[in-house]
């Protein structure tokens, strides 16, 4: 299978997933909160046009309080730690995290140290891990689908 | 190296040398702490020898004192010159060469916040790197700070260069910024749209890499190289690795030596075909932004199926390369023929277009003088008239074999930057078909299973410019490890290239220069 055969199986669900909840597209801000740069060239490479997830109802936005998700790479130097905060705060609510690199689900290489948090889950509530040191864009997209269904579940509690 | 340089040295000094050390292309001088100034000075100005990196080590447990290196890079003959002094612990302290060399600057503010050494003097004593909220006694990289160590939040407040007058306000920006693009800050001061200054505030990915370097094992140290700057990967590795191979005194086999120049000009394509998608985004050229991005997506799938990784990662080790890529011949050169087809074409198009022609050329201009004095490296430097190229003055991997040209333009523009850049792909291209074709049957690595005590310089070209390692090993560990990433020498360069722009034309020029926070900040 090629590429593009893998992404357009994911996008179309990730679609309709997306619609059925949102009523319209999702909207991601992504959080460097110290990564190595890799993960950016990833999130970068989601919006080319062979990924082009705009098409699947994927909008990345300029700021937080215009995102239902903040997608945080790195994890979390110490001189990133209040900036992160203060943009998971300025996020409104109903909000997903998604942790997305291996620095940001446990600080991989970077660890525990002075300058590094070990984790974006130390420091916000995670809702999804996307692993990879960087994750393939397929699985960005896929980390995504796991998300969306998440905040489906986190509406459905508030309600009952 | 000729011993020309010592001789004037004590010729114009006298007895200023304490001790002289030769390894391979490296000569190191130990000299008397207060003629430093001066034979820098002398150095930089009379030889023109660009200054390429200067660094501490805490060397008190050996030698009982801190030591500071001044890497002086003798292009001519391939070979460095370092110059050293001892700094006692009892005088923390030693004179500031910025006024006489302004590529100092930064060096010497790192190594007051990570070693608590005071550079006297200087021009701009504010911190760099470790921020107003931390304590003033901490020290991250001497020897008895413990890498675990959490630091308290103290009060404190970072106080911004002031631009005052009639109609001056101030744009705060970051670090969060409204891209998908690494954290930094900046502070601009404008007048209507004219900018009148800018202040850059970086060092928000700080990440304690070099310490992390002295904590973990050289093996899995090439990883962490790797993870200084994400898109310059193989550049890293491989300096980080020649440095090691360097004092271990092994010599890599061909194949290897292929291999990683493949690499090396695999990962240049992307990040510059990368660099120009972005500059045909911000200034509004779609058409030919989703094109480079195809071409570099197209790359990046080449990666994977060449080395597994997109980013080109895993695949240099100590000694050489981990996996071969023989079999994988055709696909390169089928990808690069199309690839240089279509380059070409979308060229054309994004040169002649007058739109994109406005927005490009005179702006950003990065002058010569000031691209010399900052020592601007890489395809800005080459932009800005800066005959300089690691691959050509400082052979490594198998670039003494091949034949490229290095692209040098003078305008220091947007539009010279990105001419060097499209230049260099299809010099790029011609390295690796050219590499293929010699590329012979053989080893890929070679064992090395003693890592003797010492030290050595690594470098490489990223697509960046000059990147730099400089690593001394004990008993199969890193004692000291210090990365230069080509940022690191660039960054300033924004605060000069912006002025007089407009506000909206900064998001040009920062892509135009291609900048790293990750590999700045460490």
């Amino acid at each position: 299978m090629t590429v593009e055969d893998e992404l357009e199986i994911m996008g179309q669900r990730l679609n309709e997933k997306i619609k059925n909840i949102f009523g319209r597209s999702l909207h991601i801000r992504e959080v460097d909160a110290g990564s190595c740069n890799a993960c950016e060239v990833e999130v970068t490479a989601l919006s080319n046009p062979i990924y082009d997830i705009e098409r699947f109802g994927i909008h990345i936005v300029a700021s937080p309080r215009h995102a239902d998700m903040l997608l945080v790479t790195g994890p979390v130097t110490r001189n990133m730690e209040l900036a992160l905060l203060k943009t998971y705060n300025a996020t409104p609510e109903p909000k997903l995290v998604a942790a997305m690199g291996s620095c940001a689900c446990n600080g991989g290489i970077f660890g525990d140290t002075y300058a590094s948090g070990g984790g974006i889950d130390k420091f916000i509530p995670v809702d999804v891990y996307i692993p990879g040191c960087p994750p393939r864009p397929q699985a960005v997209i896929f980390g995504l689908m796991v998300a969306v269904d998440k905040l489906d579940q986190k509406i459905r509690k508030k309600e009952a | 190296m000729k011993s020309e340089y010592t001789d004037s040295i004590r010729k114009e000094f006298g007895s200023v040398i304490l001790d002289e050390n030769v390894s391979r292309n490296e000569t190191y001088l130990t000299v008397k702490k207060d003629s430093a100034v001066k034979i820098c000075d002398y150095l930089y100005h009379h030889f023109d020898a660009p200054l390429v990196s200067i660094f501490a080590a805490d060397e008190r447990k050996a030698d009982g004192c801190f030591k500071i290196h001044y890497v002086f890079s003798l292009d001519k003959e391939d070979a460095f010159l370092i110059i050293k002094i001892n700094i006692d612990e009892k005088s923390p302290e030693f004179s500031s060469i910025t006024h006489k060399i302004p590529s100092a600057n930064w060096y010497e503010r790192e190594i007051q916040d990570m070693f608590g050494l005071v550079p006297k003097g200087h021009p701009d004593p504010r911190r760099l790197i470790n921020f107003e909220d931390w304590p003033s006694d901490a020290y991250p990289l001497r020897k008895d700070f413990d890498i675990r160590t959490k630091l308290p939040r103290v009060k404190g407040e970072y106080v911004y260069r002031r631009v005052e007058g009639e109609g001056v306000y101030e744009i705060p920006v970051g670090p969060v910024h409204a891209g998908v693009i690494e954290p930094g800050h900046f502070r601009f001061s404008v007048a209507g749209e004219p900018i009148l200054n800018l202040e850059i505030r970086h060092f928000y990915t700080h990440k304690g890499i070099e310490k992390l370097f002295e904590n973990i094992s050289i093996d899995k140290a090439v990883f962490l190289a790797e993870r200084v700057s994400g898109d310059n990967s193989v550049a890293h590795a491989v300096a980080f690795c020649q440095a090691i191979e360097k004092i271990a005194g092994a010599k890599i086999p061909p194949r290897a030596k292929y291999t990683r120049t493949i690499l090396l000009e695999l990962e240049r394509l992307y990040n510059h075909l990368g660099d120009i998608a972005g500059i045909a985004t911000d200034v509004a050229y779609a058409f030919g932004a989703a094109h480079a991005n195809r071409l570099k997506e197209e790359v990046m799938q080449l990666n994977e199926s060449v080395t597994g990784s997109r980013l080109l990662r895993g695949m240099n080790t100590i000694g050489g390369v981990r996996r071969d890529i023989g079999g994988r011949e055709e696909l390169i050169l089928e990808k690069l023929s199309s690839l240089n087809l279509d380059f070409s074409d979308l060229m054309e198009l994004l040169f002649a277009s007058p739109s994109v022609a406005d927005r490009i050329e005179t702006t950003g201009r990065l002058y010569n003088d000031i691209a010399k004095g900052l020592h601007v490296v890489g395809p800005a430097g080459r932009a800005s008239g800066i005959d300089r190229d690691t691959r050509r003055d400082h052979p490594y991997a198998a670039y003494r074999e091949l034949a490229f040209d290095v692209p040098v333009l003078k305008s220091g523009d947007v539009n010279a930057r990105t001419r060097v850049r499209s230049d260099e792909v299809y010099e790029s291209i011609s390295l690796i078909e050219q590499a293929l074709s010699r590329f012979s049957d053989g080893d890929i690595k070679v064992n090395i299973k003693e890592i003797p005590d010492g030290y050595a310089l690594g470098y490489t070209e990223a697509p960046r410019g000059e990147t730099l390692y400089w690593v001394k090993t004990s008993k199969n560990r890193i004692e000291r490890c210090k990365v230069r990433d080509p940022s690191f020498c660039n960054w300033l360069a924004i605060e000069y290239a912006v002025l007089d722009n407009i506000v909206p034309d900064f998001p040009i020029i920062n892509k135009s220069l291609s900048l790293s926070y990750s590999g700045n900040d460490m």
